[in-house]
């Protein structure tokens, strides 16, 4: 347990419990259980109140990232411009919900309110790049760039291990 | 004193009042539903809100101080129609399954629902569903009748201080649930049911046993034998309109046996047998300088706190069983071989104020030979139930005696329901047995009443004996520091999980007015008074068992039918 991180803060002050929260995510990526029960501890909080605020906040997860994740403006510009079809295609496409991520951990699917990009609506942003003026039919072609590096990564692995 | 005017009424109030409580000392009422009576206000349902001359929105009267020339108006249309909209917006978002609620006729929502005469469905639209949850022992959670208001969440983390359950996720998906939603029985629950006394709806009850109790007074094999707990015949009496605190005893024991029961015994008999064991445990810790301070162990819900949180202290805690699983180990082996019955036959069912009692009884500590002491608990709602299913007019039923021998008792046994009761009756033969004289007061008010904490110092035979009583579990935890410290000055503790003891348990009747628990109480204390013998060891019964069964208290005998041990829980919790 990286009781380093907790030890940044006074114990059993439960001022601190989102700063904390942040502070694991951060070097986790997500909030996995036995940190959560961890800083129940170190606070004197109960397991409950730790998870529920958790759960409150959007900014935090239960549970890890997949590799790739790709988040659907669903704000007012990219809405008029059909953005809900994008999500549904993505959904089909990926065979999850919003919000879940793939079997494989390969694709994790996130809404966002707005990206800032209205000029380019609809837009969809994978990891550091942007899709602007996307179609439903483009989905497939734009994944399968995400799935070639990926079985080219782990080609390569096996032959530098072997 | 401040002036202020209610609905044209002239109110003198007190500064600091909430306008929810000036309006209640005229007699108005304001309906609530997340308000808490000494909590800090939450303000969060907004049922109660009213008018105030001058401000713009409407304002909680359960959150508002009243101000000096403060005009209100409690039942404006503006305020009706508000308060009509928040009940009819609950109840779309709620299971429309009233006639086939456990809470039927007794729910907040209904009351509303009709106080404000909602008479057609306005809003339709999706509503919440979650799974029920029914993985513990004795507390079934369904969360689609949940209408958020919090009460359960604040009874659990403020007053008793476990914090099992809390507010998860938000908007449309929040959700009153446990950790990681995974299920009472592996949270911190210690099912003590102060949830389900405070929840309005049906969003919280017990696991009944209501069906294994009907199908064993079905079964012709079975010899059922039924024992009721010191606590329930001063509660029940409020489901039938009866006056505050009335003993129903006799009643409940000639209802109990038109259900059908073969033998009705009384829990106060192995309440008896409870103190001759403990008090003999205590008297061998303090006079060999074993592990002190000890902890009482009839109280099942204290017991799963500590093996959950504090199992390295188990040591404290009173080897004894509780009282009702006494009562059992005594049914199938001592009563058992004295008529003649194969144990394997008897099923004996306990009535219980308490919903942790039925977590207890599968226990399998409190079996022998994979027979269960005890095979079926009923708190006083589920009882009421029967009685009503049964055809048993409760009113009108002439009072009718224990059976025995396990339904003698004596008064020590009859206040085992209260906080402080257990302490009472203990020292009574605890102070006879050393000094072989009784106590001059048989009365020891000092641990009596509603405090948390209530401590007090005795001389027993020139030893000083300080005793504490833990009325609460919420109140345990300076206790525990302190032992662990090894800074205890405490020979003896008493702990009850509900606050005013087993006599306001998670099984008694529901009800939002903590005055009746007072009655209740003095129900107790008024049958205790009114006995001839107080004391313990003056239990004729108990004695004769002890001479034709058991031997010594604490003897070999006594240990394997009456003791028990306990299990590091805390390691169940995390999967260790």
């Amino acid at each position: 347990m990286k009781y380093t991180i907790l030890e940044n803060y006074p114990s059993k002050e439960r001022s601190n419990l989102i700063a904390l929260l942040q502070d694991v995510q951060e070097v986790y990526g997500y909030l996995p259980e036995e940190q959560l029960r961890a800083i129940s501890d170190y606070l004197c909080l109960p397991l409950s109140t730790v998870y529920g605020v958790a759960t409150f906040y959007n900014q935090f997860r239960l549970k890890p990232f997949g590799k790739n994740v790709i988040r659907v403006c669903r704000g007012t510009a990219c809405h008029v411009k059909n953005s809900g079809n994008i999500l549904t295609a993505l959904e089909i496409e990926l065979g999850i919900k919003t919000g879940q991520t793939t079997r494989d951990k390969l694709f994790t699917l996130e809404t966002v309110a707005c990206i800032g990009a209205c000029s380019i609506a609809p837009v969809i942003n994978i990891n550091e790049e942007y899709y602007g003026r996307i179609t439903a039919k483009e989905i497939p072609k734009i994944l399968s760039k995400f799935k070639k590096v990926e079985a080219l990564k782990s080609k390569l692995e096996q032959t530098v291990s072997s | 004193m401040i002036e202020m005017v209610i609905n044209n009424i002239k109110v003198k109030a007190e500064e600091g009042m909430t306008i929810l409580d000036a309006a209640k000392s005229v007699g108005i009422h304001i309906p609530t539903l997340c308000h808490m009576k000494d909590l800090f206000p939450t303000g969060a349902c907004r049922i109660c809100v009213v008018e105030v001359d001058g401000m713009r929105g409407l304002t909680p009267a359960c959150a508002y101080p009243v101000l000096a020339g403060m005009n209100v108006e409690t039942n404006s249309q503006r305020v009706r129609i508000a308060r009509k909209t928040i009940v009819e917006l609950l109840i779309e978002n709620h299971p429309q399954d009233c006639l086939v609620c456990v809470r039927n006729k007794n729910c907040e929502l209904q009351d509303l629902s009709e106080r404000y005469n909602i008479r057609e469905h306005r809003y339709v639209g999706e509503s919440k569903d979650h799974a029920i949850d029914i993985s513990s022992a004795s507390v079934e959670r369904d969360p689609a009748k949940c209408i958020l208001c919090g009460r359960c969440v604040r009874a659990c983390g403020d007053i008793q201080k476990i914090g099992a359950i809390d507010f998860t996720n938000r908007g449309f998906k929040s959700n009153v649930t446990t950790p990681f939603n995974k299920g009472l029985n592996i949270s911190d629950c210690i099912l003590c049911g102060q949830c389900i006394l405070v929840c309005p709806t049906a969003a919280l009850r017990e696991k009944s046993h209501a069906k294994e109790v009907m199908s064993a007074l079905r079964d012709k094999k079975k010899y059922v034998i039924v024992q009721i707990a010191p606590a329930v015949r001063a509660s029940i009496g409020e489901e039938y309109n009866l006056p505050l605190g009335t003993n129903a005893t006799g009643q409940l024991v000639t209802g109990l046996r038109r259900l059908g029961f073969k033998k009705v015994f009384d829990t106060n008999f192995a309440a008896d047998l409870t103190i001759i064991e403990e008090a003999t445990e205590l008297i061998n810790r303090v006079s060999n300088n074993l592990i002190l301070p000890m902890f009482t162990s009839c109280c099942p819900g204290w017991v799963k706190y500590i093996e959950q949180n504090k199992p390295n202290l188990l040591g404290h805690v009173s080897s004894c069983k509780s009282p009702h699983e006494m009562e059992g180990a005594i049914l199938k082996s001592y009563y058992a071989k004295k008529m003649g019955i194969d144990p394997n036959n008897i099923f004996v069912v306990s009535i219980m104020p308490c919903t942790v009692k039925k977590f207890e009884s599968s226990r399998p500590e409190l079996s022998s030979d994979y027979l269960p002491d005890v095979d079926a608990v009923l708190t006083t709602r589920e009882l009421v139930r029967l009685f009503k299913m049964f055809g048993i007019d409760f009113n009108d039923l002439p009072e009718s005696e224990f059976d025995n021998p396990l339904g003698e008792s004596t008064g020590a046994a009859a206040i085992f329901g209260t906080s402080g009761g257990v302490m009472e009756a203990a020292l009574r033969t605890a102070y006879f047995k050393i000094s072989g004289r009784e106590f001059d007061n048989v009365e020891f008010q000092e641990v009596r009443g509603m405090e948390g904490i209530k401590s007090y110092l005795i001389p027993l035979n020139g030893i000083n004996v300080n005793v504490a009583v833990v009325n609460g579990i919420g109140n345990i935890k300076p206790i525990l520091d302190e032992i662990e410290n090894g800074k205890s000055k405490y020979h003896f503790i008493e702990v009850m999980a509900c606050p005013g003891g087993c006599i306001n348990g998670g099984g008694q009747p529901i009800h939002q007015q903590p005055e009746k628990i007072k009655k209740r109480v003095q129900s107790l204390y008024e049958i205790d008074s009114k006995m001839k013998k107080r004391h313990s060891h003056e239990n004729e019964s108990v004695n004769k068992l002890y001479k034709e069964f058991l031997g010594e208290p604490n003897g070999h005998i006594a240990h394997k039918i009456l003791h028990t041990t306990y299990v590091d829980r805390k390691k169940i919790l995390l999967g260790k």
